[in-house]
Parts: C-alpha cells; sequence; structure tokens
C-alpha cells in the first residue's frame, strides 16, 4: 500500500517529537526549521527557537528562506546579534542543536565543507557557516539527513563540525564543553542514537515499512542494531495539514 | 604560553593591536562632518585593488548591493573576502571576478534556493582560492576582538575538527581551567560596506531587525561605507539615541541607495526579489549567461535608480513591500521545480 504521506513529512513531524516544551533549540535552515515550527503547533507551545542572525523567541509566520530573513524575529522576544546568541549558546542555555547534515560518519562527525581534499576539491560544499557552533555549544545535536551509502561514511572526507570525534571523551580532551554532542539521527528510512559506551551510531526506530537490510545497506559503516527496534509513528492528517500551512510554497516540504 | 595545536589557514585581517591604535589615532576622524558622497566615489576612494573586504547584513538580508554592484562596475581585481555568512553578495563578486581569495565561514550556498553555481565554479576551478575555514561565530569574535582592540578571542568552539585545522586559529592550555582552548585572532577588514534603513549625513546609524554582526564589524572595519534607505535629520538620531547601533566617527563614507539591498531583503521594508535571484542563479549556470547578467544589470546601466527601473520599477518594488509585511504570499522559480 502507497502510503498517504512523503518521506519529507515523516522526516518532519518525526524530528518534532524530538524536541520538548520549555526548552530551547537553535535552528538551522529548512527541514530544521519545518520541524521547530510544528513542534510549537502541536505538543511543545513554549519552545523557545534561536536563530544565528539574532532572532530569539519569535513567532515564525511563514518559513523562513534564511536564517537571517526578518522572519526569523518576527513578533519574536528579541531581534539581537550573533554575538548574543552564540555566547549564550556557548554559556550552556541552548537545549537543542538542529542541522542538516550532508555527509557523517559513526560518531556523528559531520562533512558540509568539501568533497575530496580540500585545496582541490571536487565539490565544493558551503562551509561551517554556524553548524560547526551549534555542534560544539548545543547540548544535545539533533542532524536531519538523506541516508545513501555515499553520505553515511566510514571516514568524512573532512569534519566540519564535531560529533564524538573519535570516540568517548574525545570532545572533552579536545576542549568542547563537556556533556553535550549529537543526540539523535534522522533520515528518509529510520531515527537513530548514539550508544552510551562506544558513542557510535544506534537504531533506535525505522520509519514504517523500512527494513533493517535498509538501514544497513545504506550504509557505508556498521550501524549498530540492538535487540528492540521501535517503528516511528507516520504524520497525522492534523500534522500533514499544519505542515502545509507552515510552508505553504512547498520550500522544503515539498508539494 | 605553550601553542598545544594551530591551524594552516592564512591569517588575513590582522594586526598588531598597538599598530592598529596608531593607525586608528592617525586615520579615524573623530570631527562630525558631512560625509555624504556617490557611491562611485566611495568605491574610488576606499576600495584598492587587493584590499580585505567584508559585507554586513546576511549574505542576502540587509546587504548593499549598491557597494557590491559598484564594486563590479570599476573592475576590482584580487580582492579577499571576508566570507561570513555569504551568499548572494558573495556569489556575484566572485562571479564578476572581482575575488581571487576567500576566507569561509559560509559560502558558494544560496541557503533553500540551493548551491550557487557561479562561485563554486570558480572555487572548483581555482580560480577563487579557499585560504582559510572557520565557522560564523569564530568569523565574528575574530570581529569582536578587533573591536576590543586585543588580539585575539577565546572561544570553545572548532577545537577537534578539521574547521580548526583549517583555520587561523591556535589551541592553548587555559590557564584558569586547565582545559584547551581556540584563540581567534582578530579580524580588521580593510572595508566594510553595510547597508542600513537610516542614518544622518555624518554616519550615526540605525538598524531595524537583528543587528546580526554589524555592531562588531562596523568598529573592527577600518573604513566602513554606509549605504542607506535614507538620510535623516541629525535631531532625529539624537530624538533615540539608543536606537544608534553606530556612531559617527566609525564612518567614513554615507550614501543614500533607497532599495540600496535589492535583490536582498531589506527587514520591514522588501523582500528578496526571487525572480531576480532566479535569474541570476539560472545565468550564472554558464561562464556566457554570468557575461550576460553583468553587461545587462551592472555594465549595462547608468546608475542604480536606472538598475531598479530594468529589474521592475515601481510596480515590482511595491509588490516586494507587500510580501516582506505579509500582505502578498511570496513566489520563486527556483520553487516551481521542487513541485
Amino acid at each position: 500500500m502507497k502510503a498517504d504521506y512523503t518521506a519529507t513529512e515523516l522526516l518532519a513531524t518525526v524530528a518534532s517529537k524530538v524536541l520538548e516544551d520549555g526548552k530551547s533549540v537553535f535552528v538551522g535552515t529548512g527541514l530544521p526549521m519545518i520541524a521547530s515550527m510544528l513542534a510549537q503547533r502541536t505538543h511543545a507551545p513554549n519552545l523557545l527557537i534561536i536563530f544565528e542572525a539574532g532572532g530569539i523567541g519569535p513567532r515564525v509566520p511563514v518559513l523562513p528562506i534564511s536564517v537571517g530573513d526578518s522572519r526569523t524575529f518576527h513578533e519574536a522576544a528579541a531581534a539581537s546579534t550573533m554575538h548574543d546568541v552564540m555566547s549564550l549558546s556557548q554559556a550552556g542555555y541552548v537545549d537543542y542543536g538542529f542541522l542538516g547534515a550532508a555527509m557523517i560518519d559513526w560518531y556523528g562527525n559531520i562533512n558540509t565543507t568539501v568533497i575530496g581534499e580540500h585545496d582541490h576539491p571536487k565539490v565544493r560544499l558551503p562551509g561551517s557557516g554556524g553548524a560547526n557552533d551549534v555542534g560544539s555549544f548545543c547540548w544535545r545535536t539533533i542532524l536531519l539527513m538523506r541516508q545513501e551509502k555515499r553520505r553515511f561514511l566510514k571516514k568524512v572526507d573532512f569534519i566540519t563540525t564535531p560529533g564524538y570525534l573519535t570516540g568517548p571523551g574525545a570532545r572533552e580532551k579536545a576542549g568542547l564543553p563537556a556533556g553535550a554532542g549529537p543526540y539523535r539521527v534522522i533520515t528518509q528510512l529510520g531515527l537513530y542514537d548514539f550508544d552510551e559506551a562506544t558513542k557510535r551510531l544506534k537504531l533506535l526506530a525505522v520509519h514504517p515499512g523500512v527494513t533493517i537490510e535498509q538501514i544497513q545497506d545504506n550504509s557505508e559503516f556498521e550501524i549498530l542494531i540492538p535487540d528492540h527496534v521501535g517503528t516511528t509513528e507516520p504524520p497525522t492528517p492534523e500534522e500533514r495539514r499544519l505542515l502545509r500551512e507552515i510552508d505553504p510554497t512547498g520550500m522544503a516540504i515539498g508539494k | 604560553m605553550k601553542v598545544l595545536s594551530e591551524g594552516c589557514g592564512e591569517l588575513i585581517g590582522w594586526h598588531d593591536p598597538d599598530e592598529h591604535r596608531a593607525w586608528v589615532r592617525a586615520n579615524k576622524s573623530r570631527d562630525l562632518k558631512d560625509k555624504r558622497m556617490t557611491i562611485a566615489d566611495a568605491v574610488e576612494e576606499y576600495v584598492p585593488d587587493g584590499a580585505l573586504v567584508a559585507l554586513g547584513g546576511f549574505g542576502h538580508v540587509r546587504v548593499s548591493m549598491a557597494g557590491v554592484y559598484e564594486i563590479i562596475r570599476q573592475r576590482k581585481k584580487h580582492l579577499t573576502l571576508a566570507g561570513k555568512t555569504a551568499v548572494h553578495d558573495s556569489d556575484i563578486l566572485i562571479g564578476a571576478g572581482c575575488v581571487d581569495r576567500i576566507e569561509v565561514a559560509y559560502a558558494f550556498g544560496h541557503e533553500m534556493r540551493g548551491l550557487s553555481p557561479a562561485s563554486r565554479r570558480a572555487v572548483e576551478t581555482g580560480q577563487c582560492k579557499v585560504v582559510a575555514e572557520l565557522s560564523n561565530a569564530v568569523y565574528q569574535w575574530r570581529f569582536l576582538a578587533a573591536m576590543m582592540g586585543l588580539p585575539f578571542i577565546p572561544t570553545r568552539n572548532m577545537l577537534g575538527t578539521d574547521t580548526l585545522k583549517y583555520s587561523s586559529a591556535k589551541v592553548i592550555k587555559d590557564p584558569f581551567s586547565g582545559k584547551p582552548i581556540c584563540l581567534v585572532p582578530a579580524c580588521y577588514p580593510d572595508v566594510v560596506f553595510m547597508h542600513v534603513p537610516r542614518c544622518d549625513m555624518y554616519g550615526n546609524a540605525q538598524i531595524d531587525g537583528t543587528i546580526i554582526e554589524d555592531f562588531e564589524l562596523a568598529r573592527a572595519a577600518r573604513r566602513l561605507i554606509l549605504t542607506t534607505e535614507e538620510i535623516v535629520p541629525e535631531s532625529e538620531i539624537r530624538r533615540q539615541p539608543w536606537q544608534t547601533a553606530i556612531p559617527f566617527f566609525f564612518v567614513d563614507a554615507v550614501v543614500e541607495v533607497p532599495y540600496g539591498s535589492h535583490p536582498c531583503q531589506m527587514p520591514y521594508l522588501y523582500f528578496f526579489d526571487e525572480e531576480h535571484i532566479g535569474e541570476w542563479l539560472r545565468m550564472s549556470k554558464s561562464l556566457e549567461g554570468v557575461k550576460e547578467y553583468f553587461d545587462k544589470y551592472v555594465y549595462g546601466v547608468k546608475d542604480f535608480t536606472d538598475y531598479l527601473e530594468l529589474v521592475g520599477g515601481l510596480r515590482k518594488l511595491d509588490y516586494l513591500k507587500k510580501v516582506e509585511q505579509l500582505r502578498a504570499p511570496m513566489t520563486a522559480p527556483w520553487l516551481k521545480k521542487r513541485g
């Protein structure tokens, strides 16, 4: 049976459920914005959204094009500065960081800088932007990305943003804020967390209709599979309606 | 103090703090004087070939496009660009061949619109070299160090990553906590262009909406050119002085250019001109298209007023105002492809 929702809608709804009411989230471009806006319109009305250009606690009317767009400080608690929001993140005020990623390894290290050699790039990507800051400072980072073998890599060409670096304790040893790091990875196939002992990517739940084989086949590295794997909830009609309301042009959610 | 590790990125825009103090004393006037001039004169006077240029705003939000177009019109060469939150601004400047070198926090992308064909082509073919990497927070803290007159600022990001390896930062052991800490060097751009909603003829400027990193960048800049939607009487500024983000003595030139951020967004005033940005993204897929674009919109127009007429005139600008104020829905050519 063909599902009556799209993969992007599923990604957005699963991601929104990771967020909690009364907490703060640092949000990147696109799907992370949609997921946070959906959380506010469902279970987390008091989710504090923070944008890197200085938007703090806005009532975002429709999906912004940019994290610096005036929609990111529409009826906001404050229209501030990057220095302010980056500093308050470094000081521990931000619970969740929400990032898109091009490629990751099994410790959740992210590459958004370059494919190939840095000085002779095969493909040049935009670079860190605020991603390294979010991955360094936020207590828990959530990654939203497309899962393919060429994106779930044994070794990324460039570590733009820190995951768990080389494993347990590596972040703290490098000098990054203690006790923070990647928390969830959400792809079109499933929902992942990181194993407490090894800090390696571990399957938490598959999306409806997805098999464990598909999970593994779409990764170059071995994904830890626990005995009990859950299944995510598909988007409800109400959630799908809200997604259209948030993104009326289908900019990120599609048409 | 022992350096634990350091990046291999080129250190750009750094000056010894005493050298900078002396430069400021000799070159930055504290005199309250009329700084109004044309954008052509401002670029001619303050943008030598080879300069380190930074642009205020957020890549495609509150950008001095009037400044960007004039740099291109005067065919400035061998510029180094501060790729801080760089989007349409850098794509256009790199596409026009004005920039050889860029330090990258964010560049070569158009956020929701996808990647930037022109600047990606330039970097992938080696025409534009990435001299260092860093993050958005680090770039604005480099400007913070500069505005404070310090050689560096300590931060707790980039550590353990390749972003740090390719940056100009250094890691030491923090003498207080005993933990490794990242030191990011001050950065003083040779010239900064910033677009603001209003300022007076002396340069006292106010910004509506997020200031982004313009508070720090204005103070780090050696030369600061303001383009403004309107020049207001000094009394209007002094009526609400707490609104002033940039006081006059940081400013070297004031240029009145209504809609001077077009096709980028100006908060509360006008939305992105997605039709125009879409045209650039489409044309810039080929070198011929790039040439055609600049011939039409930069070399082929007399001035910014002429350019505004060409992109749709008052009717278009009125529509962009409605979209910005949520009175009309946005549309974009790049949206249609996603259906």
